[in-house]
C-alpha cells in the first residue's frame, strides 16, 4: 500500500501543485473583496468561469479569423489572457457598481443574496451565448500547447514513479507566481495599495484622509476579478473542456483556501490555494488505495468541503488570520 | 356539445382577458399558445407523438439526433395520416438528462390525451423512473439509445426499445478486451450512473468469467474535469487495459488526460462514447480506443439515407439518429393498426401499447425490429469499434449476433 | 377606481357577491376550457383577492377551506389536463410547506440556510429506502421492504428525521455567524447529496447516482394513491397542519424570541433568551416541514436521485421566500406559488409553444433561448431585484399591532412594579 502511494507521489504533487495554484489566485479575489468589504463575493467563482469562456471564445475568434496559425503561440495565449483579465476586471467593477453598492448599508443578509442572485445570472447568460453560438454549452477550446515533459523522478528514489508535466502545467504555475508577487508588490509598495489597506482598516478614516473609498473598492474589484478570470484561461487551456457550472465547485474550493488561510490575508489565501489542491489531489489519489476501494476519488469533494467546516468552526480566522472580538 | 362547450370556454376566457388586462399581459401568449396548437389542425383530429431526449446538457448530441431522427420520419407520415383524418404533431421534450426532469415532462405528456406514444428517451437513468409514469397513464415509449438491463426487466407493458441490452454489450466488449486484445490486468471506471454503472459492471462479470484479473473499480463524477486523481491511481495499479463506463465529454477528457500522463495501454468504453463529441474534446490524442455500439455506421450502410438526413438538417446523422428514425416507424406503424382495428377513429392508448409490442420483423434502415414479451429487440446486434486518431466514427472492428 | 374600493371596504355584501361572481366565472372558464392555463391561473389568483377582502379571519379561512377542498378540484375535472392542473397545484402545496420552513429559519430567525433541500433529500431518502428491496442491502428479515400504508408513519417519521438532521446542521451556529453561516450550511447541503449520490459501496444504502424507483405509493385500507389528483389532498392535510402551526409559532414565545433575535443577538441574550437553543429549534422546526414534504415528494414520484436535491434546488425556495417577504407568512405562499407556477406551467408552456413555431416553421428559435432554461436567469434577476428594490418582498412583514388602550385599560389602576406590568404586557400579546 505504501509503495503504491510512493509511487505515484511525484505525479500527484505536479497535478497537486497545478490545481493548487488555480485555487490560490482565485482564493485571492475572495480574500482581497472580503478584505475591504467584510463581504463574502459569492458570484466570484462564476467571474473565473466567465473568463475562462472568454479566453477561449477569443482564441477561437482569433482561429476562425485565420490568425491564430499566423501568430507564435505564446502570443496567442497572451492575448486571450489580457482579454479575458480586462473583460472580467470590468465585469467585476460593473456588478460591484450594480449589484453591491446600493446595499452596501443594507444587512448583510440582503448583499449576500444579491450575489447569490449575480452567480446564478452570470451562470445562465453564460451558458445561454456559448449554448447560441456552439449548439452545446459544454464547449472545447483550443489547446496551445500540450507537449509533456517526463520528470525521471525514479532516478532520484527508485521507489517514485515517474511523472508527467504537461508544458502548461509550468505555464499555470509561473503565470500564478507572477501574478502573486504583482499583486504582493502592488499592495505592499505602491500609494494605491495603501489605500487599500487604508480601506480595508477602516473605511470612515480613510475617505477623511482624503481617499476616494468608492475608487479603491472598485480598484479591488477590478484587480479580484482580473485574476479570478485570468485563472480561468489558465484553467480553460488546462483541461481542454469547460461548462458554465465549473464555476461553482472550484470558486467553493477557492473560497475555502482563502478560509484556511485566514480570510482578508493575501499571503494566507496563496498558501490555503496550494494545501487544498494537494489534499485534494492526495485524497482522490490514496482514499480508495487506502480503503480497499470502499471509499474512492468520488468523495474528494466532501473532503473540501468538510475542510471548510472544520476550519470554520473550529478556527474561523484561518491559519494565518488574527482572531477578532466582536465589539458591542 | 363538445364545441358549445369550448366555445362558451374561450368567450369566458376573453371577457376575463379583457376585464384584467393589467394582469396578464405575459400569460396572454399561452393562451393563444394553447387554442393556436388546436386551431391549427382544422378539421382534422390532433394526435401527437411525443419526444424526449437531452437536448441541452451533456449528452445533448445525442438527444438533438434522436429528436432529429423521429422528427424525419413523422414528417415523411404526415400526409398519410392526413389522409385517414388526421393532424399527426410531433412535440419534442427536452428531459435535459436529468430524471426529475423526464419524470415532471411524463406527467406533462400523460395528461395530454392527445398523446399516443413516446420516443425516448436516450439516458437509461431517466428512462427508468419515466416509464414508472408512463405504465400508468399507458403510454407506450421506444426507447432508440437506453440499454440499461433494468429498463425492460421489470417487464412493464410501455416499455420497448429497439437496441441492445447492456448485458449482450458488456459482454460483447469484455470478448474484445480479454480474446482479441488479449488483457489480463482490467481497471474499470464508471460515472456512477445507471447507464454507466450498468455497462460497467456486466463488462466486470464477462471479464472476470473470461478469466481477466480486475485491479480497479473507481467512480468519477459527471461533470468534472479533471481526472489526475483517478488516472494517479491507474497509474499506480498498471494495468494493461481500461474499461470505462462513461459517456462522451468525461470520456474525452479521461482518455486525453490519460495519455498526456504516459497511460497508452489500450482503453475501451460503451455506446456512450460512440459520438462525434469524443473527437472535439480528446483531439489528436484520441488513439487505441475502442468502444462497443449499439449502433451501426449508417453513413457507409446506407449513405443514401445519410444524404437524406444531412440535406434536411444540414449535418451528418449522429449514430441514433437512425434507430429513433426506426423506432418512430415502429411507432407509427402501430398507430396505424390500431386506428384501423377502431374503425378509423382515435385508438384507445391500451391498443396503441399492445400494437407496438406485437411488431414483428419490421425491417427498418438500421435493424430489424422485433419485440420479445419484455419488449426488448430480438434482432439487435452489438459492433465493435476503434479510434486510432481524431475521426469518427471509428473504424468497425466486428459485428457481434444476438445469441 | 379609489370610490369603487372604498364601496367594498364598507360594504361587506357587495364584496361578496363580487368576490363570488369572480370565483364562479374563473372557475367556470377553467371547467369548461380544455386547457386554459390564463383562466387556471385567474383561478388560483382568487386567493390573493382573498386575502385584500375586508372579511374577518376566520371566514378567510372558511372561504379558502371550500376553494380548495370543492372548488379547484371540481373546476380542473372538467378538461382532459385535469392531471397537469392537479399536478401544478400539488407541487405548489409541497413547495409551501417547504419554504414556509424555511422562512422560519431565514425570515423569523434571521439564519440564511443555503443547504436546505437536505433536509427535504433526508425525508425523501428515508421513506425511499425503507419502502423499497433498497433497505435489504444492510437490514435482513422480513418486515422490510414496508408497504404503502406504512407512508403516513413515515410523514411523521421523515419530518422528526429531518428534525434531527436540522439540529445536526444548526450545531455550527453555536459559532458561526451572518454569511459563514450560509457558506457553512451550504457546504453542509453539498456533503448531504454527495454522500447521497455516493453510498453505493461498501454497503448499498442509497443506491447511489442511479437513484431509487419504484416507491410504493401511499396506500389507506387499501386504497391507493397514484395519481395528483389523489396526492392533492394528502398535500393540502398536510399543508394545512403546517399554516396552523406556523400561525401559532409565530406570535408565540418562541416566535417572538426568533424575531428579537433576528433584529440584535446581543439585545435577546441580555433579555434572557437562549440564543443557542432558540436557534437550534428554529432549524429543526424549518427541517421538519421539509422532511414531511420529502416523504410526499418520493412517494409522488415513485423515484428520487441526488439530482433533485442540488444547490439549485435550495437556491429556488430561497428565492420563494425573497420574493414573498422573508418573515411574512401570506408573503411566502405568493412567493411559493408563483415560482413553482412559473417554472411548471408558464415556462413549460412557453417552451412548447415556442418549439411548436419551429417546428411548424413560422420563426426559428433556437433551443439555447428555450425558456424552460432560463431558470436560473430568472431566479438570479429576481434575487438582485428583490435584494435592492425590495428588501421586505412582496407581502412585506407585519408584526401584530399592539392596541395601546386596551392594553392600558387591563392594567390595574394603581401604580405597579415595572416588572410586573411587563410580565402583564407580555400575557396580552398573547
Amino acid at each position: 500500500m505504501i509503495s503504491e502511494i510512493l509511487q505515484t507521489l511525484p505525479q500527484v504533487l505536479v497535478d497537486g501543485l497545478a490545481l493548487g495554484a488555480v485555487y490560490a489566485v482565485v482564493a485571492i479575489g475572495y480574500t482581497m473583496v472580503y478584505g475591504i468589504l467584510e463581504f463574502i463575493n459569492f458570484a466570484h467563482g462564476e467571474i473565473f468561469m466567465t473568463g475562462a469562456f472568454a479566453g477561449t471564445a477569443a482564441l477561437l475568434t482569433l482561429k476562425s479569423a485565420g490568425l491564430l496559425g499566423a501568430m507564435p503561440g505564446w502570443l496567442a495565449y497572451l492575448l486571450a489572457f489580457v482579454i479575458a483579465m480586462l473583460l472580467t476586471g470590468i465585469l467585476g467593477i460593473g456588478i460591484e457598481r450594480v449589484a453591491y453598492r446600493p446595499l452596501r448599508k443594507a444587512p448583510k443578509l440582503i448583499s449576500f443574496i444579491s450575489a447569490v442572485g449575480i452567480s446564478f445570472l452570470l451562470q445562465d447568460i453564460v451558458r445561454f451565448i456559448a449554448d447560441l453560438k456552439t449548439g452545446n454549452f459544454i464547449v472545447t477550446g483550443i489547446t496551445l500547447y500540450d507537449s509533456n515533459l517526463k520528470v525521471a523522478a525514479s532516478s532520484l528514489w527508485s521507489v517514485f514513479g515517474d511523472a508527467f508535466i504537461k508544458t502548461n502545467t509550468i505555464i499555470v504555475l509561473a503565470a500564478a507566481v507572477v501574478l502573486m508577487i504583482g499583486l504582493d508588490l502592488f499592495v505592499n509598495r505602491t500609494k494605491w495599495g495603501v489605500a487599500m489597506r487604508a480601506v480595508a482598516q477602516d473605511r470612515d478614516t480613510a475617505s477623511l484622509m482624503s481617499i476616494n473609498v468608492n475608487k479603491v473598492i472598485a480598484l479591488t474589484f477590478f484587480i479580484g476579478s482580473a485574476l479570478g478570470g485570468g485563472t480561468g484561461v489558465l484553467f480553460a487551456q488546462q483541461y481542454g473542456t469547460i461548462d458554465p457550472y465549473i464555476g461553482f465547485t472550484l470558486g467553493m474550493k477557492a473560497f475555502t483556501a482563502a478560509v484556511l488561510g485566514g480570510i482578508g490575508n493575501i499571503r494566507g489565501a496563496m498558501f490555503g490555494g496550494i494545501l487544498i489542491g494537494l489534499i485534494e489531489m492526495l485524497a482522490s489519489t490514496n482514499l480508495g488505495i487506502l480503503t480497499g476501494g470502499s471509499f474512492g476519488a468520488e468523495y474528494k469533494d466532501v473532503m473540501s468541503f468538510l475542510i471548510l467546516i472544520v476550519v470554520l468552526i473550529f478556527k474561523p480566522e484561518g491559519l494565518f488570520g488574527k482572531a477578532i472580538k466582536e465589539k458591542v | 356539445m363538445k364545441k358549445w362547450k369550448k366555445g362558451l370556454g374561450a368567450v369566458m376566457v376573453t371577457v376575463l382577458g379583457a376585464s384584467l388586462l393589467a394582469g396578464c399581459g405575459s400569460s396572454g401568449k399561452n393562451s393563444s399558445a394553447a387554442s393556436g396548437s388546436e386551431g391549427a389542425g382544422g378539421d382534422l383530429t390532433v394526435i401527437k407523438i411525443a419526444s424526449q431526449s437531452p437536448l441541452s446538457g451533456s449528452s445533448s448530441a445525442y438527444g438533438e439526433s434522436i429528436k432529429l431522427g423521429g422528427q424525419m420520419a413523422l414528417e415523411e407520415r404526415k400526409d398519410e395520416f392526413k389522409k385517414l383524418g388526421f393532424d399527426l404533431q410531433f412535440v419534442p421534450y427536452d428531459d435535459q438528462g436529468d430524471s426529475k426532469k423526464g419524470v415532471a415532462n411524463a406527467e406533462l405528456i400523460g395528461a395530454d390525451k392527445s398523446v399516443m406514444a413516446v420516443l425516448g428517451h436516450f439516458n437509461s437513468g431517466v428512462s427508468i423512473p419515466s416509464s414508472v409514469v408512463y405504465e400508468k397513464y399507458s403510454i407506450p415509449m421506444v426507447s432508440p439509445g437506453s440499454t440499461a438491463t433494468d429498463l425492460t426487466d421489470r417487464k412493464l407493458k410501455s416499455v420497448n426499445r429497439v437496441v441492445a441490452r447492456d448485458d449482450f454489450q458488456g459482454p460483447a466488449g469484455a470478448e474484445y478486451a480479454v480474446k482479441t486484445v488479449g488483457a489480463k490486468n482490467i481497471f474499470i471506471i464508471q460515472d456512477q450512473t445507471a447507464y454507466g454503472k450498468g455497462i460497467a459492471d456486466s463488462f466486470q462479470n464477462a471479464a472476470k468469467e473470461l478469466g481477466a484479473n480486475i485491479v480497479g473499480y473507481e467512480g468519477i463524477t459527471v461533470g468534472e474535469k479533471d481526472f489526475s486523481g483517478v488516472l494517479n491511481q491507474v497509474l499506480s495499479k498498471k494495468p494493461d487495459f481500461i474499461y470505462f463506463g462513461v459517456l462522451y465529454n468525461e470520456g474525452g477528457l479521461i482518455v486525453k488526460q490519460a495519455r498526456e500522463k504516459g497511460i497508452d495501454v489500450p482503453i475501451m468504453g460503451g455506446d456512450g462514447i460512440d459520438s462525434s463529441g469524443m473527437v472535439d474534446v480528446a483531439g489528436d490524442k484520441l488513439t487505441n480506443v475502442a468502444y462497443s455500439s449499439v449502433a451501426t455506421d449508417i453513413i457507409k450502410s446506407n449513405k443514401e439515407w445519410a444524404d437524406k438526413y444531412h440535406q434536411k438538417f444540414g449535418k451528418n446523422p449522429e449514430n441514433y439518429a437512425v434507430y429513433s428514425y426506426d423506432a418512430m416507424n415502429v411507432i407509427l406503424n402501430a398507430l396505424t393498426k390500431a386506428i384501423d382495428a377502431n374503425g378509423g377513429k382515435v385508438p384507445a392508448r391500451e391498443k396503441v401499447r399492445d400494437a407496438i409490442r406485437t411488431t414483428t420483423d419490421y425491417q427498418g434502415i438500421a435493424t430489424k425490429v422485433s419485440f420479445d414479451d419484455k419488449g426488448d429487440n430480438k434482432y439487435a446486434k452489438v459492433f465493435i469499434y476503434k479510434y486510432d486518431g481524431p475521426q469518427y466514427p471509428g473504424s468497425m472492428i466486428s459485428e457481434v449476433e444476438p445469441k | 377606481m379609489n370610490k369603487w374600493i372604498f364601496v367594498l371596504r364598507q360594504n361587506k355584501l357587495v364584496l361578496a357577491a363580487v368576490y363570488a361572481v369572480f370565483v364562479i366565472v374563473t372557475a367556470l372558464s377553467v371547467y369548461l376550457s380544455d386547457k386554459s392555463v390564463v383562466s387556471f391561473l385567474l383561478l388560483l389568483s382568487s386567493f390573493l383577492l382573498l386575502y385584500y377582502t375586508a372579511f374577518p379571519n376566520t371566514v378567510k379561512w372558511g372561504i379558502a377551506g371550500v376553494l380548495l377542498l370543492i372548488v379547484i378540484p371540481f373546476a380542473t375535472s372538467g378538461g382532459a389536463s385535469h392531471e397537469s392542473y392537479m399536478e401544478v397545484v400539488t407541487q405548489c402545496g409541497i413547495y409551501i410547506a417547504m419554504a414556509l420552513g424555511l422562512n422560519i429559519v431565514v425570515g423569523f430567525a434571521g439564519l440564511l440556510d443555503l443547504g436546505f433541500i437536505a433536509f427535504f433529500a433526508v425525508g425523501a431518502y428515508s421513506y425511499a429506502i425503507f419502502s423499497t428491496p433498497q433497505v435489504s442491502n444492510f437490514i435482513s428479515g422480513n418486515l422490510f421492504p414496508l408497504s404503502g400504508s406504512w407512508f403516513w408513519l413515515f410523514i411523521l417519521l421523515g419530518g422528526f428525521i429531518a428534525a434531527l438532521f436540522g439540529v445536526l446542521l444548526g450545531l455550527p451556529v453555536l459559532r458561526v455567524k451572518g454569511d459563514y453561516l450560509a457558506i457553512v450550511t451550504l457546504g453542509f447541503g453539498e456533503i448531504i447529496r454527495l454522500i447521497f449520490n455516493n453510498l453505493s459501496k461498501p454497503v448499498n444504502i442509497t443506491n447511489g447516482a442511479m437513484g431509487i424507483s419504484s416507491i410504493p405509493p401511499p396506500n389507506l385500507f387499501g386504497f391507493q394513491f397514484t395519481f395528483p389528483h389523489q396526492f392533492y389532498f394528502i398535500v393540502i392535510a398536510i399543508l394545512a397542519v403546517v399554516l396552523f402551526g406556523v400561525r401559532r409559532l409565530e406570535h408565540s414565545r418562541l416566535g417572538r424570541s426568533w424575531k428579537a433575535i433576528r433584529e440584535n443577538e446581543i439585545a435577546a441574550q441580555a433579555m434572557g433568551i437562549p440564543v443557542i437553543g432558540t436557534k437550534l429549534t428554529a432549524f429543526a422546526v424549518g427541517a421538519s416541514f421539509s422532511g414531511m414534504m420529502g416523504v410526499v415528494f418520493a412517494a409522488k414520484q415513485t423515484f428520487i436521485d441526488p439530482t433533485s436535491f442540488t444547490l439549485v434546488e435550495s437556491a429556488t425556495i430561497l428565492v420563494m421566500v425573497i420574493l414573498g417577504g422573508m418573515g411574512s407568512v401570506p408573503g411566502v405562499i405568493l412567493g411559493a406559488a408563483i415560482v413553482t407556477i412559473l417554472n411548471l406551467q408558464v415556462l413549460t408552456e412557453l417552451t412548447n409553444w415556442f418549439n411548436q413555431l419551429t417546428l411548424n416553421g413560422i420563426v426559428n428559435i433556437p433551443s439555447a433561448l428555450s425558456p424552460s432554461k432560463m431558470q436560473r436567469l430568472l431566479f438570479g434577476v429576481i434575487l438582485v431585484l428583490m435584494a435592492i428594490f425590495r428588501p421586505n418582498g412582496l407581502i412585506a412583514a407585519k408584526n401584530r399591532k399592539v392596541n395601546e388602550e386596551k392594553l392600558k385599560a387591563n392594567l390595574p389602576k394603581a401604580a405597579v412594579p415595572i416588572g410586573q406590568s411587563a410580565k402583564q404586557s407580555g400575557g396580552a400579546f398573547k
